[in-house]
């Protein structure tokens, strides 16, 4: 793997980057969105279908090694030859991370000092670095962030500071265990103590990592918080070695991580909307103005549309006029309504297909925004025009 | 990639076939091959008096089997072909352009479950289904009836129709010949089936002649309330239970109404093996030579093999996806459980025989970790196994056209039954059909019984019909 900042802004931590993985068919920039999966593919999306998302954007996925403990063992993942491999994605970017943020959910009241633990569909696990390593071994990812304890923004502190200590720990096993199988991100953690975090960076800083992974966010933080704890963080980390993060989902989300100087996201965004039958409809606009779209029909907003909503059944336009994904290629609003009513799995996958597809362009336009030097001017544009249709919203109805 | 995206623009249906349609008098020319193949055949078309948008050109044989070009509005397909079921204007998580990929020629969308959703009012308004769903090949619709009487508790059948209480509110409805086909006409596809009455082959009794007489007397009125004949095809459907005179009937009713095409009606239903072969025999014998044959609810692949040999051309079933979504596979020995245990650490592809994206990507073991728990997992084993069904299509109607289907039926044969125990209602059938299986089949003493070519095979049927009681035998399992 191999990283370097193209540029970056001195107004904020803001950076393009391009990064080198694997093999990819070509570099891919930074800020970048890593695709949320299910054992390794997305959840709806078909292989045949994935080069139809834009390229290379969408080649990094990120992997929870924890999905395969349900079925499929590390033996077995060996004799295949690894994640590539058992996917059939060789030309894809792959992170494992073990929290996805949707099924896999750190739980801090029972991870020991011998190892993590997660809820997971297959019940409670514990994962002990050993374990991990082994399992990281076996699927030879591109990237894997070390073992962490991610605790939630109401543990005392105490506990924070104990799974600090933990996680150092944890980098330190994963290190000497040394897998020969990826790059490694170092894990840091903290929760919403200042202190901690820096601590934490500090001495993540010090050890032989290729990149840094900033867990315990989306776990019980105020939105608000979060700047000052990314930016603890970020100050102390090198420059030139990328960021990932997890439980940043939301656009807005999105652009904060970005303002503080993290490059790679995973996000649970497009996979709740999905589920919800709703797609984005939102600005994609290089000034970061969000104009007023379709907000007048129940459920939608003019970010997103909830196709479930009656109004969308004779509709027999495509989801966004000028969008060039597949779904919007080759399908009507009418069609998706009905597929929602009749309970049909076309409906998800079409949906998760224009929905990443609207995703990634997102941050095609924030990456552009960053070389303009004008990235601050749209993330200011797009806050407050988004707030102001929320607030719209609420007062209208 | 990129390349195939179909692009949404409304479609348009082809110009009426029935303009191109020749309306003079061919004579055969069949060059028969010492081995009793037919090279090429034109087909002897009598004048039409009726409108048809399609047209069936046979391209080889083998005795009774035949290959086929099917000329439909939509899209030109070829026999003997096997059509998904998209119940309700999708098959189930597959795309379009996956389903392209596959090889699907025609699907076959369920009347009854698109009139209540999302009705055929709306699918008329968007242009048709084709349109609606952006399907740009071809498609059948049936009836309704089926449906409704396998689905509604409360249905019954009437002369006026079929009688039931609306799912949505409980309102007493009735499905009229009239109202079956006026909805099939709002949704468009290329194909239309008549409401039949439609019996279960495991009943007995006065109800199955009465069923069939009334299927004749309401083909009339599908046929008097088709609105467009020029660019839908009417199938009549042939009923009458396990009675071959009362098929016979049927058979003769049907044909003197000149239909564009005819379907075998009422089995899949239940009933034995070895009934079920000789009522398709019997019927595809006595079906005009030039018109396409359907049999309805068809199935495992052993018994499309059976039914191709003994003439029939199409085929219909939710068997390869419902299948899918339990977790089995199917593959030329039988089929593979996927959920099974044994396959936790299998490296092998599903089938290494098999060139689809699953097989070529993807192993048993990582399959068995999704199936039944994730919908990738429904979606690739659905996937593989449509793929199975056309690659089987593909290879019915290729090796009846290079004149080389006796022995696609012996490989086939001889890989599902490796020891040699081929089913004896299949020794049986394919006796009837001329093929000779000898080769696969260990000594059985059934398949050495001998029925005269007399009996089978003319118009004139007086079969007398052995039910052996060998209650229906599943294909197959490789059971691990």
């Amino acid at each position: 793997m191999k990283f370097a900042v193209k540029k970056a802004l001195s107004s904020s931590g803001a950076r393009v980057g391009v990064l080198e993985v694997g093999s990819c068919p070509a570099p891919i920039e930074t800020p970048a969105l890593l695709l949320a999966t299910r054992k390794g593919l997305p959840h709806f999306i078909s292989p045949e279908l994935l080069p139809s998302l834009p390229s290379p954007d969408s080649n990094l996925l990120q992997v929870s090694p924890l999905h395969f403990l349900e079925g499929l063992s590390t033996t077995t993942i060996s004799k295949i030859g690894g994640l590539h491999q058992m996917l059939g994605l060789k030309q894809h970017g792959i992170a494992a991370v073990p929290r996805d943020s949707i099924q896999c959910l750190p739980e801090s009241k029972a991870a020991t000092r011998l190892g993590a633990s997660f809820e997971t569909p297959c019940g409670r696990l514990l994962i002990k670095p050993k374990d991990y390593i082994e399992m990281i071994s076996c699927m030879k990812p591109n990237i894997w962030a070390s073992l962490a304890d991610e605790v939630p923004a109401w543990v005392s502190e105490k506990r924070n500071k104990t799974s600090v200590d933990r996680t150092l720990r944890w980098l330190d096993d994963c290190i000497s265990l040394y897998p020969a199988a990826g790059s490694i991100f170092g894990a840091i953690v903290g929760g919403t103590s200042l202190e901690e975090r820096k601590r934490c960076a500090e001495e993540v800083a010090k050890r032989n990592v290729s990149g840094y992974w900033i867990g315990g966010f989306g776990l019980g933080e105020g939105i608000d918080e979060r700047p000052a704890l990314l930016r603890e963080v970020m100050d102390i980390l090198p420059d030139e070695k990328p960021r990932l993060t997890c439980g940043l989902g939301l656009p807005e989300e999105i652009l904060q991580g970005i303002a503080a100087g993290i490059d790679l996201f995973d996000s649970t965004y497009i996979y709740s909307l999905t589920l919800g039958g709703f797609a984005l409809t939102f600005s994609l606009d290089k000034s970061g103005e969000q104009h007023n779209l379709q907000s007048d029909q129940i459920g939608s907003d003019s970010t997103k549309i909830n196709l479930r909503a009656t109004a969308y059944r004779k509709d027999m336009s495509p989801i966004l006029e000028n969008c060039t994904c597949y779904t919007c290629q080759n399908h009507t609003k009418a069609y998706i309504n009905h597929l929602l009513n009749v309970h049909e799995m076309l409906a998800q996958t079409l949906l998760e297909i224009h929905n990443t597809h609207h995703y990634l362009r997102f941050f095609h336009v924030i990456r552009a925004a960053i070389q303009d030097g004008s990235f601050e001017e749209f993330r200011q544009a797009f806050l407050e025009s988004r707030r102001e249709h929320f607030k719209g919203e609420a007062i209208s109805t | 990639m990129r390349n195939s995206i179909a692009i949404a623009v409304p479609l348009r249906l082809r110009p009426n076939i029935s303009n191109t349609l020749p309306h003079h008098k061919f004579r055969p020319t069949c060059f028969h091959s010492h081995e009793g193949h037919t090279i090429s055949c034109v087909p002897y078309s009598a004048p039409q008096t009726k409108p048809m948008a399609l047209h069936f050109e046979i391209l080889g044989r083998f005795n009774r089997a035949r290959a086929a070009q099917l000329t439909l509005p939509h899209f030109v397909c070829q026999t003997p072909l096997f059509m998904p079921v998209g119940t309700q204007g999708t098959i189930k998580g597959l795309t379009n352009n996956e389903l392209e990929r596959i090889g699907c020629q025609i699907i076959l969308g369920n009347t009854y479950h698109l009139a209540l959703r999302p009705t055929s009012e709306l699918l008329e308004e968007a242009g048709g289904l084709h349109n609606f769903m952006n399907w740009p090949r071809a498609m059948l619709t049936d009836s309704g009836g089926f449906q409704m009487v396998s689905l509604l508790h409360l249905a019954d059948i009437t002369e006026e129709g079929v009688t039931f209480q609306s799912p949505v509110d409980g309102k007493p409805m009735l499905l009229t010949p009239e109202e079956s086909i006026q909805i099939q006409n709002r949704i468009g596809a290329d194909i239309i089936m008549a409401l039949d009455d439609v019996v279960k082959t495991t009943i007995t009794g006065p109800r199955i002649e009465e069923a069939m007489y009334r299927t004749l007397r309401w083909i009339d009125r599908c046929i008097a309330a088709h609105k467009r004949p020029h660019d839908q095809n009417l199938f009549g459907i042939v009923q009458g239970g396990l009675d071959p005179e009362l098929r016979d009937i049927c058979v003769k009713g049907l044909v003197d109404r000149n239909l564009p095409g005819y379907a075998i009606g009422g089995l899949a239903g239940g009933e034995d093996k070895d009934s079920f072969w000789r009522v398709v025999a019997q019927c595809t014998a006595a079906l005009p030579e030039d018109k396409p044959r359907y049999v309805m609810g068809v199935g495992y692949p052993l018994d499309i093999v059976v039914c191709s040999a003994l003439g029939a051309d199409m085929y219909d079933c939710v068997y390869p996806t419902r299948t899918a979504r339990f977790g089995t596979a199917l593959i030329p020995e039988g089929v593979l459980k996927l959920k099974h245990r044994a396959m936790a650490d299998d490296t092998r592809p599903i089938d290494p025989t098999c060139p689809c994206m699953v097989c070529k990507n993807y192993t048993r073991a990582y399959i068995h970790c999704l199936v039944t728990k994730d919908a990738m997992g429904s979606q690739l084993l659905s996937y593989h196994n449509l793929y199975y069904m056309m690659r089987l299509s593909r290879n019915l109607h290729t090796s009846i056209v290079e004149g080389r289907f006796p022995k696609f039926v012996c490989d086939f044969l001889q890989t599902m039954f490796p020891k040699g125990d081929v089913p004896e209602w299949v020794c049986n059938a394919m006796e009837v059909a001329g093929i000779d299986i000898s080769s696969c089949c260990a000594p059985f003493p059934s398949c050495q019984e001998k029925y005269s070519s007399d009996e089978i095979g003319t118009n004139d049927i007086h079969m007398e019909l052995r039910l052996t009681h060998t209650s229906y035998r599943p294909t197959r399992n490789l059971e691990i």
